[in-house]
């Protein structure tokens, strides 16, 4: 058994609003075609053990949605598991299979394409009991909207700061080849865009978009022979939080606290501040920069108003992805964190490159408001 | 969604599955004395104290069995949290702009979320004293409260 796993290879497609003439299978195989052809490996005993894939069944509109992929994914060769929520958590899955000594390389491919549906509301919408929450009309935006009221309440965020998160977003996602939205917005751009439910605008919002994202992840064995340049898994931590809203602080970070201690004690990280050469977090929403980056540790727990007033994001080179923000779908906002932080730590980011970045965060939610988190620590 | 389907062959779809959710024996005592009675009942933990609404069967902290120990809750409440929908979706139960509140009910731990009618949007503040307004037809669902009015 392995003491270690690296993820060996990364793929993603470009976001995009619509790829409306890609099927699922089509975003599926682009990607894996690329991991393959970057560690030369085919699938069986020697090559590509088990696959792990990342879908939705109501956004694909199927049952059991990885059944699609499997001839892509090449699950007729050995075993398949679906992760039906973030791809952080396939990335978990993978580094699991591994560690337990089942599998030494393990393909993880997660597609969504949030373009299909009339609506991602109406999608969301469904994650909801039909009891007491889905007659109210709840859908993960209604959900985020009591939260981000909850957390610039008790934080003082303003509406300006969120604002500079989105205006940030774009600047850095015009660096990021693969970004779906990167237009320049200025401040006055963003507070012009119109209000979907009090506080979030529309541009605080990550827009609909389409994507897949491919891995390859291997024990330290298999890894030094599959890449020159491993990126080494070195911490992972997850945690959930209650399904009713009013059952959570929502303002805080129960369940995010707790999954990033994990990845820290796993990792040996007693000081998150100083820690990270790149953070990557999941801010499905501007309010969720800081929200999350209290979470995480970066900054003091209601520190969030101040974190951004100093610079905290420039400071601890959070999103040079342009983030969730400048659009990944869903299931897929923490698994482009990951990804976005290997190609750092191996130095491929290109203009948006940290330099001789050692040690790297990646964050992923699912769920309404963040119900569950998932943390990664990367490490060169 | 913007499709030339002069190029490329798109299939129409649309996901429509008639369901019946069984409530639960917990889910149908509260739906029947809420839509029956007016009466808004939770379930309280004997370990902890804790008041939970929605009720459920088991106490999800200590896993002990709730579903004997009912209290009744409400009808007026304060709010905790709150956003104004004005976005539109086939599913909402009325016409933006909406209140949509964290209640938490007089003698509950957590709030719900639940319908505020107060007028103008711009009237709504957290700390809002509010009552159940109980629907005049029977309704087998949370919106057996219509939605919440403040008491002056």
């Amino acid at each position: 058994m392995t003491s270690r796993v690296a993820i060996c290879a990364v793929a993603q497609t470009k976001y995009e609003a619509d790829k409306w003439d890609v099927r699922m299978q089509g975003m599926v195989w682009e990607v894996v075609k690329q991991v393959r052809a970057q560690t030369g490996l085919d699938f069986g005993d020697d090559g590509i053990e088990a696959a792990v894939t990342v879908s939705d069944d109501v956004f694909d509109a199927r049952t059991i949605s990885d059944s699609a992929v499997t001839d892509v994914v090449g699950a007729h060769f050995r075993g398949e598991e679906k992760v039906a929520s973030d791809g952080a958590q396939g990335v978990y899955y993978a580094v699991a299979t591994i560690l337990s000594g089942k599998h030494d390389v393990v393909l993880l491919a997660g597609h969504c394409k949030e373009s299909q549906a009339a609506s991602r509301n109406m999608v969301t919408h469904l994650a909801f009991d039909p009891f007491f929450t889905r007659p109210v009309g709840l859908d993960y935006l209604a959900a985020a909207a009591l939260q981000a009221d909850a957390y610039m309440r008790k934080t003082g965020v303003t509406e300006d700061q969120l604002a500079d998160v989105v205006v940030r977003s774009r600047q850095w996602a015009a660096k990021n080849p693969v970004a779906r939205d990167a237009t320049p917005l200025t401040r006055d751009d963003v507070l012009a865009s119109p209000m979907l439910a009090d506080p979030i605008r529309e541009s605080f919002m990550y827009p609909i978009t389409d994507g897949a994202v491919a891995m390859i992840l291997a024990s330290e064995e298999r890894a030094r022979d599959i890449t020159d340049r491993p990126v080494w898994v070195t911490g992972l931590g997850n945690c959930y939080d209650s399904f009713f809203l009013g059952e959570r602080d929502l303002a805080g970070n129960f369940a995010l606290e707790r999954a990033a201690a994990r990845a820290y004690c796993m990792a040996g990280i007693k000081n998150p501040v100083t820690a990270f050469d790149v953070v990557e977090l999941c801010d499905q929403c501007a309010h969720q920069m800081p929200q999350w980056a209290e979470g995480l540790g970066l900054c003091a727990a209601g520190g969030g108003a101040v974190w951004l007033a100093e610079g905290g994001p420039d400071c601890h080179s959070v999103n040079r992805s342009g983030g969730m923000l400048a659009g990944n779908p869903l299931m897929l906002g923490g698994m482009a964190r990951v990804a976005e932080a290997v190609l750092q730590l191996r130095g491929d980011a290109g203009a948006r490159q940290a330099q001789g970045a050692k040690r790297a965060l990646a964050h992923g939610c699912c769920g309404p408001a963040g119900q569950l988190q998932v943390a990664v620590v990367l490490e060169a | 969604m913007n499709h030339d389907q002069q190029s490329c062959f798109v299939i129409e779809g649309r996901m429509a599955l008639p369901y019946q959710y069984f409530a639960g024996a917990v889910g149908s005592r509260f739906i029947v004395a809420l839509r029956d009675d007016k009466k808004i009942l939770a379930v309280r933990g004997a370990k902890n104290g804790t008041t939970f609404l929605p009720p459920r069967q088991t106490c999800e902290r200590t896993f002990e069995s709730l579903e004997d120990n009912w209290v009744e809750v409400g009808p007026d409440g304060t709010v905790t949290g709150f956003t104004v929908i004005r976005y539109r979706e086939p599913y909402q139960p009325q016409e933006p702009p909406y209140v949509l509140a964290l209640i938490r009910l007089d003698g509950a731990d957590a709030p719900i979320v639940h319908l505020v009618e107060c007028g103008e949007v711009a009237s709504m503040r957290v700390g809002m004293r509010v009552r159940a307004v109980f629907a005049d037809d029977p309704v087998d669902n949370i919106l057996a409260i219509r939605h919440f009015t403040e008491v002056k």
